[in-house]
């Protein structure tokens, strides 16, 4: 089912929770808002739902307006947070609960019911699990049983409210590859809602990046991930070193000279903030090109896949945070205490708005 | 690996020093407690069926097979009846309200629920004579209408229900919040009605707290004294509960009957605080464990 929010405000007393939002979703894909607590990503989800109702805007389904229509109408699977499931009922009980709630005219035999929980706890691997209660599952099995249980309704939508988040590292990891695969099998509509963004870049079509109740940027993963549209989006979406400095005659000077920029010297004395991810930093030991930073080593940390490396800057004082792989830092062999020189391999420069 | 259980052995007891008192305080500390509780417990207790039964079986018996003890009897079950189930669906409403809503005058409504524990129940009686007393505020309009209050029936039961009030609703309100609304928003976002999420999602989350609030509010409408006796007019035969009738024949002297009529709203206490007891322990494990069988983790079972 495809989504169209259309300018949806929400507010909650004087706080605008979401601002102007608009937004499409196309039918089949799996959307991922992703931002810190408090930008209105679960505010949104909860409209889409049909759980809030917004101040302004519409919502439309698959092209209906449903912003006034009751949540059982919609026919939407919601997935919360802390599983929500009922704690008196058996996971089977639970997953059926959609399809006895039915009216009786629409409702499945007993034994179709039956046979429905059963292969829905198939497709979540939890078979063996039918007659126990949601209190002697792990948290990972808990939000099985909340899917198998949003999905028996047979929706055309489903959302995610941080499905993931209360549960540890590794679980998550394997949930959300296992929703992944789970959402290419059945082809629903998806939005899930997270602040883990290696999650949002891992599981998503498409990420939307929210921050204070606006839409910061819409994209693929790889889109948003190397084109951050924002400073917001760049800080965001992974570690990265900020370096703030202001625009000089002479890189203007030299801009020109080389064609890059028709600049004026009107942007002289304009802020100008310079993103650099950890590990587009090249370290080298002795000076190559005009563009290095003379750096002393403060910390190296050799632990997991990569090594990060601190540094402190010999100019700014300002610490600098490099990312290399095994191989490149055997190479180096840097040691704390050292001097070494780095440049970026790649950059991004956002003016400022002057203070 | 026996030098370590030693270690952990001894550091267990080092522990349980740091955190217990010695013995002699602590066998000082429950004697105090026993000693209490036989003078102000026990012993009271004894002594209404030591009273009691003190005339012999048939003066015991004999209490209760009088008209005006029968219709004692009858008039608290009824007050009871009428009282107990209006509480018990207010007090559902009322803490459901305030458990899973936001609205303004919350605060206002917890404490207006609380009022009935802090006022002095003579001024709870007193309140309906005011109201609808033959001097009261209504009295002459249910004069004209022929409408009997006070000293009858519906004053009582007014009386009672006020003073009832808090226990069913402060019993659910904090297992309520602490339950939050994602059960209930997870059974409408499946489909369910309002009446549907009610009955299968939110009641029986409650019924054990519910079950006890009513056990509590059962206590209290049965052994009201102060307000029912404000509004009740002493009637014998007619407007008098069993607090009451205790009450009358101990003014009359009739020491043996007013224990034995006694004895029975002690053992409604009694059995009150069993139920009390087994209904706790359901609360503590709202959930009956067939098997208990360690949680799998996660992933291990594909």
């Amino acid at each position: 089912m495809s989504i169209q929010v259309d300018h949806v405000t929400k507010r909650f007393g004087t706080f605008t929770v979401l601002n102007d939002v608009s937004l499409h979703v196309e039918e089949g894909e799996l959307v991922a808002l992703l931002g810190p607590s408090g930008c209105g990503k679960t505010t949104l989800l909860r409209i889409l739902a049909g759980l809030e109702r917004p101040d302004q805007g519409r919502i439309f389904l698959q092209g209906t307006e449903v912003t006034d229509q009751r949540i059982s109408e919609r026919r939407v699977g919601f997935v919360f947070q802390h599983y929500a499931l009922f704690r008196h009922m058996t996971v089977a009980d639970n997953v059926a609960f959609g399809l006895t709630v039915l009216p009786r005219t629409q409702r499945p035999s007993e034994t179709r019911i039956q046979e429905k929980v059963r292969e829905l706890l198939g497709l979540v691997q939890l078979q063996a699990m039918a007659d126990r209660y949601p209190s002697q599952l792990s948290g990972g099995q808990r939000q099985r049983v909340a899917l198998a249980r949003a999905l028996a309704v047979e929706p055309k939508l489903l959302l995610l409210d941080e499905p993931f988040g209360a549960l540890d590292a590794k679980v998550r990891k394997e949930l959300r590859r296992w929703l992944r695969r789970l959402h290419d099998e059945l082809h629903i509509t998806g939005i899930l809602v997270t602040h883990d963004q290696e999650e949002a870049l891992e599981v998503a079509d498409r990420v939307v990046v929210m921050h204070q109740g606006n839409i910061e940027q819409i994209g693929t993963p790889d889109e948003v991930y190397e084109n951050p549209a924002n400073p917001f989006v760049y800080r965001f979406l992974g570690d990265v070193n900020v370096f703030h400095g202001r625009v000089s005659e002479e890189q203007i000077e030299q801009e020109r000279s080389e064609g890059r920029s028709g600049g004026t010297s009107e942007r002289a004395g304009e802020r100008e903030v310079t993103f650099v991810r950890p590990h587009d930093l090249e370290l080298s030991r002795s000076r190559t090109n005009d563009d290095q930073v003379e750096a002393t080593v403060r910390t190296v940390l050799t632990a997991g896949s990569r090594v990060r490396v601190e540094l402190m800057s010999q100019i700014s004082g300002q610490a600098i945070e490099v990312e290399l792989t095994k191989e490149r830092y055997r190479e180096l062999a840097v040691g704390e205490g050292e001097v070494v020189f780095v440049h970026p391999r790649h950059r991004r420069v956002f003016k400022m708005p002057p203070p | 690996m026996k030098p370590i259980r030693v270690t952990a052995d001894t550091d267990l007891q080092w522990k349980d020093s740091l955190t217990t008192e010695s013995s002699l305080v602590r066998r000082l500390l429950i004697a105090a407690a026993f000693f209490y509780l036989t003078l102000f417990l026990f012993i009271p207790l004894a002594a209404v069926f030591a009273e009691a039964f003190k005339g012999g079986m048939a003066a015991y018996v004999g209490s209760f097979l009088n008209e005006d003890a029968l219709a004692a009897i009858r008039l608290t079950l009824l007050v009871a009846f009428v009282a107990v189930p209006l509480n018990a669906v207010f007090g559902v409403a009322a803490a459901w309200a305030i458990a899973k809503f936001d609205f303004v005058g919350k605060q206002i409504l917890v404490t207006l629920i609380d009022m009935p524990l802090a006022v002095s129940p003579v001024i709870s009686g007193l309140i309906y004579v005011l109201l609808f007393g033959a001097q009261g505020w209504l009295g002459p309009w249910l004069a004209e209408h022929d409408i009997k209050i006070i000293f009858a029936l519906p004053g009582i039961v007014l009386a009672t229900i006020f003073v009832t009030v808090p226990f069913v609703a402060r019993e659910l309100i904090p297992l309520m919040q602490s339950q939050g609304r994602d059960e209930e928003e997870a059974a409408i976002t499946l489909g369910a009605s309002g009446w549907q999420m009610f009955t299968r999602v939110t009641l029986p989350n409650i019924k054990w707290s519910l079950l006890y609030g009513v056990i509590l509010c059962n206590a209290r409408a049965m052994g009201e004294f102060g307000a029912v006796s404000v509004v009740s007019g002493h009637i014998r035969g007619l407007t008098n509960t069993m607090p009451l009738h205790v009450e009358i024949l101990y003014n009359e002297y009739n020491a043996v009957s007013a224990f034995a009529v006694a004895s029975l709203l002690t053992l409604l206490a009694i059995v009150t605080l069993a139920a009390k007891a087994v209904v706790e322990r359901k609360m503590l494990s709202p959930i009956i464990v067939a098997d208990p069988v360690l949680p799998v983790q996660a992933g291990s079972s594909r």
